[in-house]
């Protein structure tokens, strides 16, 4: 399998267009096979294309598994013993959830890629941590959902961490207080979710008129913006309200999916979304699948060299997205930068039985 | 018990009309009166508007002629009448439905409360709309055999009308069934369900290949599949080729679908990643190949071996199995309970009736040439719908 060591050694943005196809060339040509050979489910959908792994050329021919498939099938390259942990995508209740299975070797590499990638957004030095959200969603250690993993692994960035909400996600004042107080001269790091920010920090700020500051701070959220512009909050707005209401200016937004946990795509201060060596984006057309142009809307593909005890390592997201660009984004970091528009909508589907209400989630 | 009114919504009659049907004789089956009313709205409709295919459809099927068309396929109507009052549960998604709904009931002899899908369709509008004007005008005597109304879920407003009438017809799916049966019926009322079924096509390659109206023939099976999503109980879900050309046939058949799809069908591109996904669960579980065609508004799914719970894998949206036959037999292990209608080209009907009378399968109600099904008849999934909505009074 993939020498982890020597990958990890390298600078995450530092490959340019040609070095990082030859890599992601032979890595996932790799973990193709590896998938092939040890998940029969995987097996047998390979063969059903008449694809064959050996004959892996070049990436972008690797076929991709939706997301939605990882809530119908339970998909596993390891034997269930080794199985160290299952993650799970955050559904609403009454709906199918993902089910990820890791095994240490994942659940390990995921932590250090996701140091490697945000380390080089908020520098490699650990500092107090402010997470919005409630303690209460990292309980359950061996069943994680979404939130408690991107909890859990961002954790590895903070000291001192507090939660700013309670039990009951009730915004707890008096722990935020004393945190700045204890931490009046030093940077910190908040962390959450776009929607909890949005209706559990910043709502309940704006009605307490508390004078919070929060101008030494950084904001790394993430999870999606689906809720918000049901609330019609555009990016722009969420960064004013927030930096109006606590003086917070450094606010980076990151996409990533508990599909491929660790190989998450950074907000670059220019807004754009960065793909490190790890991982890669394709957009596709959805009339053929196959890849866009620069610039052109497509749906999402993601790529991750991680994914070792599940075939996730080509994955079809819902979401749509925008490739902006290749090796030139203003800020330095290689590889490709991207924007997330959102989730595909939902189709209307007619017909006589309540498919409806059963297959969109 | 009065059920919360903020939930439901009167169309056509109101809470007056309904207490008078509690009254009100049944009406002989095909009665005269029935049939100037629906021959009315079809008049009506026709005049009204051209620009939806599925109310054309309605209008043309409830013509007077038509209507005494199946008439005559009864022998014997004397001293048969409605049983009392029908409550239809109409689907939620099949805009024209409760208007066929109604009009069984109507013929059949009863007074009808037709629960109507909840979304918005300007079709229930223009047939609602129609009615309420003959109701108000020339047919004031129909008032007391047709109330519409919508409501979302509430038990409570269910319980009630379940518990008056004297016949309940639910179109699916299983779901709203299920839900339904919560709601009692009287004692001697009984119930019509349309419960969730797949449909599946057989077509005769050397026949097809024949055929000088492939468009036409592409245009039919459109109609079969995708007008409805594929997601209709009748829309067949998987294809079995017979006859010796296979290979030929199939490619010239796929190639008149695309053309029909590029023109007509608006797929959103979730339905095509939800189309990939329901392939690779199948192939996960069954000996499938996907037959390629570099567009995703298809996706062909050719089966190695047949099984029965293969149905347990479909899907809509442009989603089909294929498999190659060599005789009818084969099809049965899809001719399970679930099974409704097989669509048919280039067969003799008289096969069918062989294969039938030879093999008794559980399911297939419906036998019916490729273009029709979704033609409603009054004998739909194994009912005769005016028999069982009416009752026969003997005298001896």
């Amino acid at each position: 399998m993939i020498k982890f060591n020597t990958v990890l050694e390298k600078h995450p943005f530092c490959m340019l267009k040609q070095e990082k196809t030859l890599f992601l060339n032979e890595t996932l040509k790799q973990l193709t096979l590896f998938h092939y050979k040890n998940c029969d489910k995987y097996k047998k959908i390979l063969d059903s294309l008449d694809f064959n792994p050996n004959a892996i050329d070049n990436y972008y021919n690797i076929p991709f598994l939706p997301v939605s498939l990882f809530k119908e099938l339970d998909l596993l390259s390891v034997n269930r013993n080794d199985v160290f942990k299952i993650m799970t995508s955050s559904g609403t209740t009454g709906q199918a959830v993902s089910k990820i299975y890791l095994d240490k070797t994942t659940a390990v590499n995921q932590q250090k890629i996701l140091v490697k990638i945000v380390s080089d957004f908020i520098g490699s030095s650990r500092i107090p941590m402010l997470i919005i959200d409630s303690p209460s969603v990292i309980k359950d250690r061996a069943n994680f959902s979404a939130r408690g993993a991107g909890i859990l692994g961002f954790s590895i960035f903070g000291t001192d961490i507090t939660y700013a909400l309670d039990d009951n996600m009730k915004i707890n004042i008096s722990a935020i207080e004393n945190f700045l107080e204890k931490h009046k001269t030093k940077q910190i790091l908040l962390f959450g979710f776009t929607f909890m920010i949005w209706q559990h920090f910043y709502k309940e700020l704006k009605k307490l008129n508390n004078k919070i500051d929060f101008s030494r701070s950084m904001l790394i959220h993430g999870g999606g913006w689906k809720k918000l512009i049901n609330e019609s909050v555009s990016r722009k707005e969420f960064k004013k309200a927030l930096k109006d209401i606590c003086g917070l200016t450094k606010v980076y937004d990151y996409y990533g999916m508990v599909e491929q946990t660790g190989c998450v795509y950074m907000e670059c201060e220019y807004e754009h979304l960065h793909s490190s060596i790890f991982s890669d984006v394709i957009t596709r057309r959805y009339n053929d699948f196959s890849s866009c142009n620069i610039g052109e809307k497509g749906i999402v593909q993601v790529v991750s060299i991680l994914p070792q005890s599940y075939p996730g390592h080509s994955l079809l997201t819902e979401d749509e997205g925008i490739i902006l660009g290749e090796d030139d984004c203003p800020c330095g970091r290689k590889g490709k930068y991207f924007q997330i528009l959102g989730r595909l909508g939902n189709a209307e589907i007619r017909g006589c039985s309540d498919t409806y209400a059963a297959k969109f989630r | 018990m009065q059920p919360n009114s903020d939930n439901l919504q009167y169309i056509v009659g109101n809470d007056q009309i309904v207490e008078q049907m509690l009254k009100v004789a049944p009406l002989p089956v095909f009665s005269e009166q029935s049939i100037s009313f629906l021959n009315e709205i079809s008049k009506l409709l026709m005049k009204e508007t051209n620009k939806f295919s599925d109310v054309t459809t309605f209008a043309f099927w409830c013509r007077k002629s038509a209507l005494l068309q199946q008439k005559n396929k009864y022998n014997d109507l004397s001293l048969r009448f409605g049983k009392g009052i029908a409550f239809h549960s109409t689907p939620s998604n099949v805009p024209v439905n409760f208007a066929f709904s109604l009009a069984a009931g109507l013929l059949a002899g009863n007074a009808n409360i037709v629960r109507l899908p909840l979304k918005n369709f300007i079709q229930v509008d223009i047939i609602c709309g129609v009615i309420n004007k003959l109701l108000k005008s020339s047919y004031k005597n129909m008032r007391p055999y047709v109330c519409m109304l919508k409501y979302s879920s509430s038990k409570e407003i269910s319980d009630r009308f379940s518990s008056i009438c004297d016949s309940r017809i639910i179109w699916g799916g299983d779901k709203t069934i299920e839900g339904l049966r919560q709601s009692p019926l009287k004692i001697k009322a009984d119930e019509i369900i349309f419960a969730d079924r797949y449909s599946i096509a057989v077509i005769e390659t050397d026949k097809y290949l024949q055929a000088k109206d492939k468009t036409k023939i592409a245009f039919d099976f459109y109609n079969d599949t995708y007008f409805s999503d594929q997601n209709a109980c009748t829309s067949p879900r998987i294809i079995f080729w017979i006859g010796k050309e296979k290979e030929r046939a199939k490619k010239e058949f796929w190639e008149q679908m695309h053309r029909q799809i590029k023109e007509k069908y608006i797929m959103q591109p979730v339905q095509a990643v939800l189309k990939l996904s329901a392939y690779y669960r199948a192939a996960s579980e069954f000996d499938v190949k996907l037959i390629k065609n570099n567009n995703t508004s298809v996706m062909r799914v050719g089966v190695k071996k047949i099984a029965g719970n293969i149905m347990d894998f479909k899907y809509h949206s442009g989603f089909f199995f294929e498999y190659d036959i060599n005789s009818l037999k084969e099809i049965l292990p899809m001719c399970l309970e679930r099974c409704q209608t097989i669509v048919y080209y280039g067969i003799d009907k008289s096969k069918f009736a062989e294969f039938l009378n030879k093999y008794r399968p559980r399911g297939v109600d419906r036998i019916v040439p490729l273009g029709k099904s979704l033609d409603f008849s009054l004998i739909w999934d194994g009912y005769d719908l005016i028999s069982s909505l009416s009752r026969k009074i003997t005298i001896c």
